[in-house]
């Protein structure tokens, strides 16, 4: 294997189609190196793969279909659910289409930390992937360093939500409450130092060479094919296209922030490594410049027969005791109509259609998630390789079997 | 209350509020090789967002034509049950421009009695998964899929989960 960076992708000889030596491998649903419930069928011809049939639906549990039986603000609970790694972004993105059919307006400090908390859980959702690619390669350290940081990120999370993996909170009209006290300060605390542990777990991969020949070559997915495959997010921009939602189709005033979108034109696993890396220098960037203009003002919508009034007010006024009681028991109607919300995720380009017939529970909920497209890219990526190079092609492309089945 | 895009309904209004929209022009036209334009029947511009309704037969086609136009990113694919309305099922298609950065959404509607539609694998093959989970929840077909299987449920499941006369607990 060639170990000059940006090396051309590795030449394996062409295997020979008589079918002779066909092996049929079954891997999965309980390999460690799936990232959870999924089956790959394999063909091998010796070691080198000829066919990849990946088989989902092990963690299918009708989420679309639970949504069309909930009110409008019950769906977001849900949410969590499917992406559990990236949970903030999930909410996010539902909030955003109901809103969009409610023509609501957000508050701008509400949008801002929308901004903040979705990075963070970028971050998280990165450190995952980087943690759980570099265990499937054989560097196990990576891994308690990676885990070491997500925790702190889920101790913030749980201070604002109460949760540390399932937060839902983002609700349609903006947050569930204010932030608590100091706790601006307590991420400001850990962005400080946020750097230097990338830094940390580069030192520990960058050079190591077992990672970089096990890494580099591998995976090779040119433009046009992931183009064509709906390849979205790091493995997109890792193969050359510049293309990133957050600067492309901002919405919750992504537009206010300054920050660069990593490319890179190897199309390898290798770039898909080091294109994660830079985004995650980048939104360590945003969530500085986040706490550093921190809009003040509501975190609610001013829209009472929409938005729950605080706990405060429903104890002491009788029209937020009756907003409440509506809001709870009979949800609110949404206008009719059809719309589609997409956004850049961890993963990539996530989509939520929502279809309302005017009534207070959703009339079709669907979910657009990357790693759903991104899956069918594995079998261009390790035809004709070694059947080792497979592991670090599911490795890189960083996949949530919940996401992909829902 | 945030302002909202004004509403255009019909092909007509849409036609004169979107003059030099690429993907209006190119469905239009009648340049491109198996498109027919008779097989644009409606549009519809809500929310900010772009609703092209084309007849099941010229779904392929139109697709292709639109990928020509610059809408080069097939992002999602899904159907809704309208039950007991006919027709009964509807497709949306999502496309993207990387070019001009905005989405249009094809839409398809399907009789209820042999819900087939022409599948756009050959156009964009991403559509893949996404004709297979539609295959699999709705039970509408797609004539030319590559791999036409359930991906969801077990294969020898009875029914298609999301139709809406598909009880929500299932049936036990």
């Amino acid at each position: 294997m060639s170990e000059t960076p940006g090396s051309p992708v590795l030449e394996l000889p062409a295997t020979e189609s008589t079918g002779e030596r066909r092996m049929i491998l079954n891997m999965g649903p309980q390999h460690p190196a799936t990232h959870g419930v999924l089956r790959l069928i394999v063909e091998l011809d010796g070691e080198v793969i000829v066919s990849v049939q990946p088989e989902v639906g092990y963690l299918h549990t009708g989420i679309e279909k639970t949504c069309e039986a909930k009110f409008y603000q019950q769906v977001v609970p849900l949410t969590d659910r499917i992406n559990y790694l990236d949970p903030l972004s999930n909410n996010l993105c539902y909030c955003l289409a109901v809103e969009k059919l409610l023509a609501l307006e957000i508050p701008e400090r509400a949008q801002w930390i929308r901004v903040l908390l979705t990075e963070l859980s970028r971050l998280n959702s990165h450190l995952i992937w980087l943690g759980t690619h570099a265990m499937d390669i054989g560097a196990l350290t990576v891994f308690l360093y990676t885990f070491r940081e997500r925790e702190e990120i889920l101790r913030l999370f749980e201070a604002v939500s109460g949760q540390r993996m399932m937060t839902s909170y983002f609700r349609i009209g903006g947050l569930a409450m204010e932030l608590p006290l100091d706790w601006l300060d307590r991420v400001q605390a850990f962005i400080n130092t946020f750097s230097e542990k990338i830094d940390e777990y580069s030192n520990l991969l960058t050079g190591n060479p077992i990672f970089m020949n096990r890494l580099k070559g591998v995976g090779y997915l040119s433009p046009e094919d992931a183009i064509a495959l709906g390849v979205t997010g790091p493995p997109l921009r890792a193969s050359g296209v510049d293309i990133d939602l957050r600067r492309d189709m901002p919405y919750s005033s992504y537009e206010k922030f300054q920050f660069k979108v990593p490319t890179s034109t190897v199309g390898d696993t290798w770039a898909r490594y080091e294109v994660r890396l830079i985004e995650m220098r980048e939104s360590t960037k945003i969530i500085q410049q986040a706490l550093d203009g921190m809009p003040g003002g509501p975190v609610k919508a001013d829209a009472p027969k929409i938005v729950l009034p605080d706990r405060e007010k429903m104890k002491t006024e009788m029209e937020a005791l009756i907003h409440h009681f509506k809001i709870v028991t009979e949800g609110f109607n949404v206008p009719a109509g059809e719309v589609y919300q997409g956004m850049e995720c961890g993963h990539g380009q996530m989509g939520y259609y929502v279809v309302s017939d005017g009534t207070s529970k959703p009339y079709r909920v669907h979910m657009r998630y990357p790693s759903f497209a991104t899956l069918q890219a594995v079998e261009t990526m390790c035809k004709g390789r070694l059947i080792a190079d497979l592991v670090a092609v599911i490795g890189s492309i960083d996949i949530v079997l919940g996401e992909i089945d829902r | 209350m945030m302002i909202q895009p004004p509403t255009l309904a019909g092909k007509q209004a849409v036609l004169e509020g979107l003059p030099d929209h690429p993907a209006i022009n190119a469905l239009e036209s009648q340049s491109t090789g198996a498109w027919n334009p008779q097989a644009f029947t409606d549009a519809r511009f809500d929310f900010g967002e772009l609703t092209l309704t084309i007849a099941p037969t010229g779904i392929r086609a139109a697709c292709s034509t639109v990928q020509k136009a610059g809408y080069n990113f097939f992002e999602d694919m899904t159907a809704v049950d309208w039950f007991p309305a006919s027709p009964r099922f509807q497709l949306s298609y999502h496309i993207l421009s990387h070019a001009f950065m905005e989405r249009i959404r094809l839409r398809v509607m399907l009789d209820e009695s042999d819900p087939v539609v022409d599948s756009i694998v050959p156009v964009w093959a991403g559509a893949n998964y996404f004709e297979r989970e539609v295959f699999d929840l709705f039970g509408i077909r797609f004539a030319g899929h590559p791999d036409l299987r359930r991906i969801m449920m077990p294969d020898d499941w009875q029914g298609h989960p999301l139709r809406k006369d598909y009880p929500v607990e299932g049936y036990r």
